[in-house]
């Protein structure tokens, strides 16, 4: 999906819809990760009903988005989980969602198989259960082995296995390529930002430099691992890696929270990111007519990268990244891969971080132990 | 994968959708899940119109001027091996 620069510059203005919409169907969990980016937890009493999300699919359908990202929270947690994904692919909207398998029993797993135009990502945060437990909490490492071998049996075909690449993991990209192998399975890693929950741990376990590095060059060696256009930031190092390589928040990405709340993107569930909501006059208006989306959809001020020779690779990073880590929006990214995000972050001090504005945490999420 | 003959007929496949936008248009095959950036109008419309016509060279002459007929060919080659566009 390597896109040229003048395409690039048209999405950067916006399209009539999105191509990467992420929906996110509650924020109930029944597990409490240590870095989750929606700070899920408790179900919100607010979340649309059966009736509003249905409808949500018929917009969905009728704005000709090909496929949506469902996630939560757990989304298979919803008692109507199976209704809303059958009617999404029912009316051609195809469906890629995110678990982490605890509820994918045997049966899931053969409904699922039975489904056209559905794509499973089960999380997994270390290759190992330690590593994962240690984030994801006790017993998550088996759930997700358990939902692979059940979607594995019931033939479900090439599933993903999803992982946020950490300090901690990052050295068991090759095992977890075997993992991936040893299942037919597609691996997808993303990166570790400081949204929700993952500003406690984002200074402990987002990637050094020299990790950074050695997590490009593997890439760009690895061009059928999936990263959702994660790492462009990392393009800056040389050749682009596969993806439009943009921030795409309210130009050809956005999220739907469970009370229907419109985002910039997933990863800044905040005031300053909303967009409205889809109870007012529906999506589309919203994705449309808002002045954020209008706004952001202008073009970017490169700040303080400016003087940056690496700017057309990388365009200073990860929105999300950056003020979450209470920097501007027109510094470098935290991560910039030449240091000056660094920098940046020290000039800032002990300045208090912006928190995400929505928070269903329950009264225990895990405490990263680290080893 | 098939190779791209213009003399010869093809259509958009039945498991792609087209979506317009201002550059022209996005399509999804989704059964591959591959997504696919027709990049100008004019290509929009000629993969559209393909089915109408008995070669894709026919399709193409009747929309862009004769200069831009060989790259619009180019242009209809790469939609093969996401199989975007079919044979018929
Ligand atoms: S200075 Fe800005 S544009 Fe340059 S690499 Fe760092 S973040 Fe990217
Ligand atoms: S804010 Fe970050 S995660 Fe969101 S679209 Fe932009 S680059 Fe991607």
């Amino acid at each position: 999906m390597a896109a040229n620069s003048s395409l690039r510059d048209r999405f950067e203005r916006g399209l009539n819809a999105p191509i990467c919409l992420t929906w996110e169907l509650t924020y109930a969990c029944n597990l409490a990760c240590a870095h989750c980016l929606s700070s899920s937890g408790r179900r919100d009493p607010r979340e649309l009903t059966t009736s509003e999300a249905l409808a949500l699919v018929d917009e969905i359908a009728a704005m000709q988005i090909f496929y949506i990202n469902i996630g939560g929270g757990e989304p298979m947690i919803r008692s109507d989980f199976f209704d809303i994904v059958e009617h999404a692919v029912h009316r051609h909207v195809g469906v890629k969602f995110s678990t982490n398998g605890t509820r994918l029993t045997p049966d899931a797993a053969r409904r699922l198989a039975a489904t056209d135009y559905l794509d499973v990502q089960i999380s997994i945060d270390g290759v190992d259960r330690a590593t994962n437990d240690a984030l994801r909490g006790e017993g998550s490492y088996d759930a997700a082995r358990r939902a692979m071998d059940n979607l594995a049996a019931a033939n479900f075909g090439p599933f993903k296995i999803s992982v946020v690449v950490t300090r901690d993991n990052v050295t068991q990209l090759d095992e977890y390529e075997k993992l991936a192998q040893s299942y037919g399975a597609e691996l997808r890693l993303t990166r570790l930002r400081p949204s929700g929950r993952g500003v406690d741990v984002w200074d402990d376990l987002h990637l050094t430099r020299e990790q950074n590095r050695d997590l490009y060059r593997w890439l760009l060696d690895r061009p059928s691992v999936l990263t959702g256009d994660s790492f462009f930031h990392l393009s800056a190092l040389g050749d682009p890696l596969e993806g439009l390589n943009l921030c795409g928040a309210g130009r050809v990405v956005c999220l739907i929270d469970p009370v229907g709340n419109v985002y910039a993107c997933p990863f800044v569930i905040h005031d300053q990111f909303l967009a409205g909501n889809v109870r007012d006059a529906g999506f589309g208006a919203v994705w449309r007519d808002s002045a954020l989306f209008t706004s952001l959809r202008e073009p970017g001020n490169p700040g303080a990268c400016s003087a940056c020779g690496s700017y057309d690779a990388c365009r200073g990073g990860c929105m999300a990244a950056k003020f979450f880590t209470g920097l501007e929006l027109d510094d470098p990214d935290p991560e910039c891969v030449h240091g000056h995000g660094e920098v940046a972050l020290a000039a800032k001090g002990l300045t208090i971080r912006p928190r995400s504005s929505e928070d269903h945490s329950g009264r225990t999420s895990v405490r990263l132990q680290r080893r | 994968m098939s190779l791209f003959d213009a003399t010869r007929a093809w259509q958009l496949s039945d498991d792609v959708s087209l979506r317009d936008e201002p550059f022209g248009a996005l399509a999804y095959h989704h059964v591959n899940r591959r997504l696919v950036f027709l990049k100008s109008r004019e290509l929009v419309t000629i993969v559209r119109r393909l089915e109408d016509y008995d070669s894709a060279r026919d399709a193409i002459v009747d929309h862009v001027p004769e200069a831009h007929v060989e790259r619009y060919e180019t242009a209809l080659a790469t939609l093969v091996p996401s199989e975007i566009i079919r044979g018929r």
